[in-house]
């Protein structure tokens, strides 16, 4: 049943883009994050308060630098989905939605990478 | 035209009082953001570590600041009120609990839960 005109679905306006996925890695990135915090949490508390050997021996365990790399995924994707969503209930004009999306999206995408050579370098040198 | 203007308009923002749920639904966004803010502070802090033991260093001392501590620990109990939320809408979203009363409940729940969490990793984990 197509209940638009074909003016509408040419124009691809509305309904059925990509809608279902972006809220779906929401809830999946939610999820993944819930036992994730945890360990970040007890990873930067130990920062502040040991010296750089025991972080450099923390990072040595493959269950702790594999929980830094899935936080890092997650966090990153969830954090430019829900600022996607906050842009687009807030600001009306559509290219400046879309280019501060496309910002937003970039932004965090660059932050993620830099996160995840850091950890890299850290495995490799520290 | 004139009778337009005489339509019920919605209730304005600065107005209207939000109910319990309304202010936990809207700090839900607000701490969203401000956690996606977090994350560059996040990544320095893994970059202070790539960087060696003198940058390492560096950031420890910084973050003897108290007032330093204090946003840091505010950052926490944001990322756990969000995480109590989060939870709100995963059970939200499996389509239970919408009656006005469990909502209500939950509001008492969801802030006892985030401070509670905040003290155990306060205590247990730093």
């Amino acid at each position: 049943m197509h209940y638009r005109s074909a003016l509408a679905r040419v124009h691809g306006l509305g309904s059925a883009k990509s809608g279902t996925s972006h809220w779906w890695m929401q809830r999946v990135t939610a999820v993944a994050l819930i036992p994730l915090s945890f360990i970040i949490i007890h990873f930067i508390n130990t920062c502040f308060e040991t010296n750089f050997q025991q972080i450099s021996e923390w990072f040595a365990s493959p269950l702790n630098s594999a929980s830094m790399i899935a936080w890092i995924i997650a966090v990153f994707y969830h954090s430019a989905l829900g600022l996607q969503v906050v842009i687009e209930d807030y600001v009306a004009h559509e290219g400046s939605k879309i280019i501060l999306i496309w910002s937003c999206n970039l932004f965090f995408s660059f932050l993620a990478l830099l996160a995840s050579v850091a950890v890299f370098r850290i495995i490799l040198i520290g | 035209m004139a009778h337009k203007n005489d339509r019920p308009t919605s209730p304005h923002l600065q107005i209207y009082k939000l109910p319990p749920t309304g202010i936990i639904s809207i700090s839900h966004r607000i701490t969203g953001v401000l956690l996606s803010f977090g994350l560059i502070f996040f990544v320095g802090l893994l970059l202070s570590v790539a960087g060696g033991p003198d940058s390492f260093e560096t950031m420890q001392n910084l973050m003897r600041i108290s007032l330093l501590q204090l946003i840091y620990w505010g950052f926490i109990y944001a990322l756990f009120f969000h995480l109590c939320h989060g939870i709100r809408h995963l059970i939200w979203d499996a389509g239970q609990s919408f009656d006005r009363e469990t909502m209500n409940r939950f509001v008492m729940v969801e802030l006892a839960a985030s401070i509670l969490l905040t003290l155990v990793v306060f205590v247990f984990l730093s």
